[in-house]
Parts: structure tokens; C-alpha cells; sequence
């Protein structure tokens, strides 16, 4: 197995020399260290919401570094990073329309709602108590 | 109209060559063991025909059941609602996972995509070897589910019930979680190999249609499928564990098991049907004798179809409880997933137009196809229509839908397809007579079947249920009759198919004249598919004579 | 022809993306659960220790640095070196399970534990008791006496520790196969399999700890640091 695949990939590394390098790397890993730092102590600062916001764009800045030198999508052939962009940007998808689902629920009732009438249902949350909510008078009128 | 199809050799063609990838080596091992992608599609066919058969079955019962609203079949009541809960359970589950979504991609795509890219093999063989035994794998464990008391949840697994009911639902849903790594590892096989293993000359707008619709069926196996998969294992551990994600009762939210399940299995109706395309663009150009009308827009289609199929997963939850706002926004986007689909369909019908056409079988099934498929796609938009969907849904309009595209459609289409690489496959022609009778018969049934259940749910028939009203008896009863027939019609298609099995392999490399790279070796193929490696010269689907070619 | 080596690379990419998406859904699920119980997630949250976590990550991240050293090493055909950077990747991964054994154990001694067994009593609000959903259907709970005083409860903090539990456990599982096959790499590496002319497992098992990297580099911050 390995021979076949060894002349195969033969001529396929030569070119990728004179990317990256250990001192790349090594640059590399002291700003994910950095901003390890920066992030565990954004922690102890009350920023309210901006916490979250802050927490994860550091996040993504340090993925950003792991994916472009570390995983060498800086200099491999686009499709890679194609693909890789295309996996968080589906994520991102399925995020954003379930919290637009969440973020919205609680608008029961219509923008011009006046508000309740005399014989409109209670309001969500509460139980009836044994009162009989009556939807359409003239109906009830016919089957009693 | 004969000539296309006569199984003499025509002359020019290259002596057959004894050894075939069927008779190259024998015995049990040489196929369980096997890394040629045409063996292991053929394992996939028996597989997922199996499936379907019982899939079928399946089928049938339910319908025999609904046959009167007192259930009584000579009078008594043979099947009780709990068993009649476990029988539309698992028709769906067998169909869905076991049959429909791996039949065309991983039994004829596997075969054909390789030979059609003028490759030796798929990228990593491996892996499509793993692809199948994974399959089995998940096959073999929903049996055992069924054996075991079988699953009364409905294949869409819904909670708070599936979370509370009795049964094997675990085993179930991790029988579905190892199917669904199947499809991920066939998805990722063939997108490899249509990125790096084409013949030469063979760019990307040279490939055939049927390649562009597998591909962006594998975008769809890749980026959906995982998950599914989550989707699946947090099923089971808030049945074990009692997580607190799904079940209201114990703090969770059963419209977010609705959003993971819908998020998969939305794109998953597209790794259904875009195979299904991907057929009838090779069977419309071949048996029109004239090139496809409009290629590039076929294949644009294709992918905006896989990419656009990841937005619209709500409006299978118009009422059940998502936010107005985000259904609203779900159904202005359903809108615009038609219209791919309708742009393949008026390409196609324009390929037909002042074509040469030739009514072999495969055609037949390509136009009942286009027939089919414009009734499905349609009725697809009324539900996708926010007022008219609150009345039809859950209704068995949705059951009618849904069965015109998947079945009207995909499965339409995987028999035509069947029959279009059977001679190639097998080396052997099917009877052209029969295959004719099979199609009529089929599309008869079918809509006998489905065209009635439009009517049904619009008369306000809902679905999954175990009574209903006298009044829905008569339509019930004709749906019933209607899967007779459509059963008949499959016995018939699988009689005449495997009789010609007992026929000598004498079929001609390339009996229906098609342009694509798979018609340029042998039928059966040699076991590395090409004498030596094919270079693409010609343009597919190119008919003009071939000095007008250059 | 590198037309291989890229196949493998594109494969390889396509089987990462696969992974982002099946994390991608629990932290679509952590994210939807913790907008539902955002004061629960905020208490239980302080259960985790925050040094242990970001040891964790510091671990990580230069297992990534050492993982990327083998890498450059096998490309530049330097077997010690090889090997010295992948037994060093290991002996990262391992520290990170040790880290995370202490953490799992001090969380079981205190009884925060996912879902059913969620047994600690110090929350502001009391944890409602444990449910077996399975069994629901068999057993279900007795209603409450008529007039009875409804006991307000919540699963806020289970739903934290079901999920903290599933996220890092199948992040623990992903470095665990990644030690095996780590391992698996090293012993080829050492028979010197591996040169300027054939690195690809290197190089994608390399892809494959750099995912499990990211993983992390999200994870921490959600839950560890989260105010």
C-alpha cells in the first residue's frame, strides 16, 4: 500500500515547502495563547450582553488562526476552505432560523390588537376555572 | 422505433470480452470482500429492493386496514389500532431510510457514476465498502426493532410521545443514526470523486447531468445528515437520561425536536428527488435523440436546489408552534425552492420538443415522471401556502403530496433508470413488451391510489388515523384497490426482470445509442471498467451526426 | 500526482465538516436551552471550574502547535523529530483527559449530574426530581392532591449538566479516538513510513486534532466563562 500511495503523492509535497515553518507556528500558537488570556479575563468584566459577543468573536478569531495556518487553508487549493466555510455557514443557518423562531414566540396576538373583548378567551397562562368560554352564541343557541 | 432496441450486437463493436466483473472472481468472499464500486452497487440494489418489498408490504396492510371504517376483513377485526399505529410506522421508516434514500445514489449511482466520469473506481473504495455494510448494519437493527415489539411513533419520531411511549425506540432511532452514517460516507465518497476523478477533457460542464444531480445530492448527505444524527442520539438520551431538551414535562421544547428533526429531513425529500432528476436528464436527451435543452441551467438547478432545500425546513411546522414570524419567512422561501424544479421541468419538456422520440420503456417512465411530478411539485405549493396549509395539513392531502414526489417521482424515476442500466449492469435486455404493460399498469395504479387521497384530505380526512368517518369510505376503498394494482404492476416489473436474468448475457455495449461514457465499454463492464482510459472527445448528449461534431 | 494526496485532503475536509455539524447541533441545542433557563445556565455555570477549563485550553492549543510541528517534520523527512512532536501531541491529549477526570469526578461527588440524576440540593431554586420519560407511560407520576400548594421547581440546572455532560463527553470521546489513532500514526512514523514524499496521514490526522481543538476553543468560552 504504501509504495503505490508514495509515488503517487511524490510530486504533490514538493511544493508545499516553502509554506508555513516553525517560527509561522510558533507566532501562531503564542497569539492563540494571548487571546486565551484576554478572553478568560474579558470574563471578570460585567459587560452585560457585550460578554457573549466578546467571548465568542475572540473564539472565532482564534478558530480563524487554528484553520488558516495550523490547518494550512491559507495556502492550500480553495476548495478546502470552500468546504469548511460551507459547514459553519449551514450551522449558521440552522442557528439564526431556530433563535428567530424563539425570539419571536411570545408575540401572541396581532400589531393591532386592542385588547381583550367581553367574551374573548383569558389571557395565555391562565386556566379557566370552570367558566365556559362561549366562541359562537348563535351556535350554542341551536344545539341547546 | 425497434431499432434502438435490439439486442444484436451492431456492428463496430469490440468482440465481448469473456471476463466481466461479475465472472472475474467468485465465490462469497470475493463479493463480501469486494472494492469494485459496481459490485458493491449491485449488493445495495438487492438491499434496498429487499426494503422496499418490505416497505411495501408494509404499505399494503395499512391500506387493506383502511379498506373499511369497521377495520373487518371477512369479519373480523384483524389489525387493532396500536398494530395499526406500528404498521404506517414503519412503512415510513423502511421507506424513508432503508429504501428511498440510499436506492439511487448508493445501488445505480455507485454503478454508473465511476463509468460515467471515465473513472476506474469512486475515490476512497473503502469507504463505500464501509458505506455498505453500514447500511446492513442499520437494516439489520431495525429489524430487530420490529421484531421486538416494533414503534408506534410515526417515522417522524415526534415528541413528548416518542420520548414517553413504550417500544424500541432507541434501538430504532439508532438504527436510522448508523443509516444516516451510510449516506454521510456515500456523500463524501462521490463528492471526492467528481472533484479529482474525471476523465481527461472532462470539465466540469462536461459531465453529465446525471453526475451534477448526485453531486449536490452529496452536498445535501454531508451537511444535513450529522444533523439528523444528533438529532437521533438526543432522542434516545432524553428517553434514558431525561436530558431536559424535548419533553415539555421535564423542561424542554418539542418544537426544537421538530427544528433538528426538520432541519435533516427537509434537505433529506431533496437527496430523494434530485437523483430522481438526475435520471430523467439522462433519459429524456437519449430517447428524444436530441441534446438537453438549456445544460448549464439544469445544473445550476441542481445545486441551488441541494443549497436553497437547507432554508425551508418550517413549513413542515406551520401549526405547531413555531412563531408566526418564522412561519411567515419559512413559507415566502418555499416559494423560491420551486423554482428550480420548474425550470428542470420546462428543459426537459423542451428537449422532447421535435425530438426523435423513441417510447422504450425507460422513456415511459420518464414522461409518467414529468406527469407525476408537476402534480407533486404543485400540490407542494399549496401547502406550502400558509392559509390554504392550516386546512390540508395533517390531512391526507400532505399524504398525497408527498407520495406523488417520492414515489411519482423518485420512484418513477429509479425504475426507469433500472431499466435504462439494466442491460448494462447485467448484460442482459428485459422484455420491451412486458416492460411497456408494467408502466401502464403502474402509473394506472398509482394514481388510482394517491390522486384519490387529494380529494380525501381536502374533504378533510386526516392522516395517520385508525377511524374515520363512513363518509371517507368510498374513497378509502378505491385507494385500496389502487395499491392492488400498483402492487401487481411491481410483481409484474420484478417477474419480467429477473426472467431475463435466465437469458444469456448478450446485450450490445450501447442499446439505446446514449452518449455518455458508460455506453462506451461493455455491458456487463470489464472489472476496471475501461479497457484504457476513456478521453472525453464529444460534448454529452451531443446527436448531431458525428462529422458535424468537429 | 498530487491528485492523491488532494483527493484525501478534500475527503478529509468534507468528513471535519460533518463533525462541525453534528457539535454544530448541540450547540444549537445549548444555545436554545440556555435563552429558556438564562439564570439556572448563569448558576450552574459557577459549578465549573474555571482554571481547570482553561488549563484545558492552553493544553489544546499547543497540542495543535505540536501536532502542526510533527506535520512540518515529516514534510522535511526528520523522523526523531516526527516522532518527538506526535508523542508529545499524545501526552497533551492525555493531560487534558487527566484535567478532565478530576473535573467529572468532583461534579459526580457534588451531585451535579445530567438530567434524571441531577441530585444537588444548594440552587436558589430547587431542582425539580427526576423524571424517567421512558417510563412515563408505565408509571406516570400521581397527580397532585386537590388544593395542594404547586411546588415550584426547575430543570434549568439539569438541562445545563445534561448538556455540559453530552458536549464535553463527546468532545472527551473525539480526543480519546484521536490518542488511538494518534498512536497508530507515531508507530508508523517511527518504522519511517513517512517523508517529503508521502506524509498524508500525518498531515490528515493533523486536520482531524485541529477540529478537536476548535471544538474546544468554542466550548470553554460557552461554558465556563459565560457571565
Amino acid at each position: 500500500m504504501s509504495t503505490q500511495t508514495e509515488i503517487a503523492d511524490r510530486h504533490a509535497q514538493a511544493g508545499e515547502h516553502d509554506h508555513g515553518g516553525p517560527a509561522l507556528y510558533a507566532k501562531t500558537l503564542i497569539a492563540l495563547l494571548i487571546l486565551t488570556a484576554i478572553t478568560v479575563a474579558a470574563a471578570y468584566v460585567d459587560l452585560g450582553s457585550g460578554n457573549v459577543v466578546v467571548a465568542l468573536t475572540i473564539a472565532t478569531i482564534k478558530a480563524m488562526l487554528v484553520a488558516l495556518f495550523f490547518m494550512h487553508l491559507l495556502w492550500d487549493k480553495p476548495v478546502n476552505a470552500i468546504i469548511a466555510m460551507a459547514g459553519f455557514l449551514f450551522l449558521g443557518i440552522f442557528l439564526m432560523f431556530c433563535l428567530l423562531d424563539f425570539d419571536s414566540r411570545n408575540n401572541y396576538f396581532p400589531a393591532n390588537f386592542k385588547g381583550p373583548a367581553a367574551d374573548m378567551p383569558l389571557a395565555p397562562g391562565t386556566a379557566p376555572q370552570g367558566q365556559v368560554i362561549r366562541t359562537n352564541p348563535a351556535a350554542e343557541g341551536e344545539k341547546k | 422505433m425497434d431499432q434502438a432496441i435490439s439486442s444484436v450486437p451492431r456492428t463496430g463493436d469490440r468482440p465481448r470480452p469473456k471476463k466481466n466483473y461479475l465472472n472475474e472472481t467468485k465465490g462469497f468472499m470475493s463479493w463480501a470482500g469486494t472494492l469494485d464500486h459496481k459490485r458493491i452497487g449491485i449488493m445495495y440494489l438487492v438491499g434496498v429492493l429487499t426494503a422496499f418489498l418490505l416497505g411495501g408490504i408494509f404499505a399494503l396492510l395499512v391500506r387493506l386496514t383502511l379498506l373499511t371504517p369497521t377495520h373487518k376483513l371477512f369479519g373480523k377485526v384483524l389489525v387493532t389500532a396500536e398494530v395499526y399505529n406500528r404498521l404506517f410506522t414503519l412503512h415510513g421508516v423502511i421507506m424513508v431510510f432503508l429504501f428511498i434514500i440510499p436506492a439511487i445514489p448508493a445501488a445505480l449511482g455507485n454503478f454508473v457514476l465511476p463509468l460515467m466520469l471515465g473513472a476506474k473506481d469512486v475515490a476512497f473504495p473503502r469507504l463505500n465498502l464501509a458505506s455498505f455494510y453500514l447500511w446492513l448494519t442499520g437494516a439489520l437493527m431495525a429489524v430487530c426493532a420490529m421484531i421486538f415489539g416494533a414503534v408506534d411513533t410515526g417515522w417522524t419520531f415526534y415528541t413528548p410521545y416518542s420520548t414517553t411511549t413504550d417500544g424500541p425506540v432507541s434501538l430504532m432511532v439508532m438504527a436510522a443514526f448508523v443509516l444516516g452514517f451510510s449516506s454521510i460516507f456515500t456523500g463524501l465518497n462521490f463528492i471526492a470523486t467528481v472533484h479529482k476523478l474525471r476523465a481527461p477533457g472532462m470539465g466540469w460542464f462536461d459531465m453529465p447531468l446525471f453526475i451534477w444531480g448526485i453531486y449536490s445530492t452529496a452536498i445535501i448527505q454531508v451537511l444535513a445528515t450529522p444533523v439528523l444524527g444528533i438529532t437521533l442520539v438526543l432522542l434516545a438520551l432524553e428517553r434514558s437520561f431525561g436530558i431536559g431538551i424535548f419533553d415539555p414535562r421535564i423542561g424542554g421544547d418539542p418544537v426544537l425536536f421538530q427544528h433538528f428533526f426538520w432541519f435533516y429531513s427537509h434537505p433529506a425529500v431533496y437527496i430523494m428527488i434530485l437523483p430522481g432528476m438526475a435520471i430523467i436528464s439522462e433519459l429524456i436527451p437519449t430517447f428524444s435523440r436530441k441534446t438537453i435543452f438549456g445544460y448549464r441551467a439544469i445544473a445550476y438547478a441542481s445545486v441551488s436546489l441541494a443549497l436553497v432545500s437547507f432554508i425551508v425546513w418550517g413549513h413542515h411546522m406551520f401549526v405547531a408552534g413555531q412563531s408566526q414570524l418564522a412561519t411567515v419567512v419559512f413559507s415566502a422561501l418555499t416559494f423560491l425552492v420551486a423554482i428550480p424544479s420548474g425550470v428542470k421541468m420546462f428543459n426537459w419538456m423542451l428537449t422532447m420538443y421535435k425530438g426523435n422520440i423513441v417510447l422504450a420503456t425507460p422513456m415511459l417512465y420518464a414522461i409518467s415522471f414529468l406527469i407525476l411530478f408537476a402534480i407533486g411539485g404543485l400540490t407542494g405549493i399549496f401547502l406550502g401556502t400558509l392559509a390554504t396549509d392550516v386546512h390540508l395539513t395533517d390531512t391526507y392531502f400532505v399524504v398525497a403530496h408527498f407520495h406523488f414526489v417520492m414515489m411519482g417521482g423518485t420512484v418513477t424515476a429509479f425504475i426507469g433508470g433500472l431499466h435504462y442500466w439494466w442491460p448494462k449492469m447485467t448484460g442482459r435486455m428485459y422484455s420491451e413488451t412486458w416492460g411497456r404493460i408494467g408502466c401502464v399498469l403502474y402509473t394506472i395504479g398509482f394514481n388510482m391510489t394517491f390522486l384519490t387521497q387529494f380529494f380525501l384530505g381536502s374533504k378533510g380526512m386526516p392522516r395517520r388515523y385508525y377511524n374515520y368517518l363512513d363518509q371517507f369510505q368510498p374513497l378509502h376503498a378505491f385507494s385500496t384497490v389502487g395499491s392492488w394494482v400498483i402492487g401487481l404492476s411491481l410483481f409484474i416489473t420484478a417477474a419480467y426482470l429477473l426472467a431475463s436474468l435466465r437469458k444469456p448475457a448478450d446485450a450490445p455495449d450501447n442499446p439505446w445509442e446514449g452518449t455518455t461514457l458508460e455506453w462506451k465499454t461493455s455491458s456487463p463492464p470489464i472489472a476496471h471498467n475501461f479497457e484504457e482510459q476513456p478521453v472525453l472527445e464529444r460534448e454529452p448528449y451531443d446527436y448531431r451526426p458525428v462529422a458535424a461534431a468537429h | 500526482m498530487e491528485q492523491q494526496f488532494d483527493t484525501s485532503k478534500i475527503g478529509m475536509w468534507l468528513f471535519l465538516v460533518t463533525e462541525v455539524l453534528l457539535f454544530g447541533g448541540l450547540f444549537v441545542g445549548f444555545g436554545m436551552m440556555q435563552a429558556r433557563y438564562p439564570r439556572e445556565f448563569v448558576e450552574a455555570h459557577e459549578h465549573l471550574t474555571r482554571w481547570q477549563g482553561a488549563l484545558n485550553t492552553v493544553v489544546l492549543l499547543i497540542s495543535s502547535f505540536t501536532m502542526v510541528m510533527a506535520v512540518d517534520a515529516a514534510k522535511k523527512s526528520n523522523k526523531n523529530r516526527q516522532v518527538l512532536f506526535l508523542a508529545l501531541t499524545i501526552v497533551c491529549a492525555c493531560i487534558f483527559l487527566v484535567v478532565k477526570y478530576f473535573e467529572y469526578s468532583h461534579k459526580f461527588e457534588e451531585g451535579w449530574l445530567p438530567g434524571r440524576f441531577y441530585s444537588y440540593k444548594g440552587d436558589s431554586i430547587p431542582a425539580c426530581p427526576g423524571v424517567n420519560p421512558s417510563q412515563l407511560a408505565s408509571n406516570p407520576p400521581p397527580a397532585p392532591a386537590p388544593g395542594a400548594p404547586v411546588q415550584q421547581c426547575t430543570n434549568g440546572y439539569a438541562t445545563f449538566f445534561s448538556f455540559y455532560f453530552m458536549m464535553t463527553g463527546l468532545h472527551g470521546f473525539h480526543i480519546l479516538a484521536g490518542i488511538v489513532v494518534l498512536t497508530w500514526v507515531l508507530i508508523r512514523a517511527n518504522r519511517g513510513e513517512f517523508s517529503k514524499n508521502y506524509y498524508t496521514p500525518v498531515d490528515l490526522v493533523g486536520l482531524y486534532w485541529h477540529l478537536v481543538d476548535m471544538i474546544w476553543i468554542y466550548l470553554f468560552p460557552l461554558y465556563y466563562l459565560i457571565q
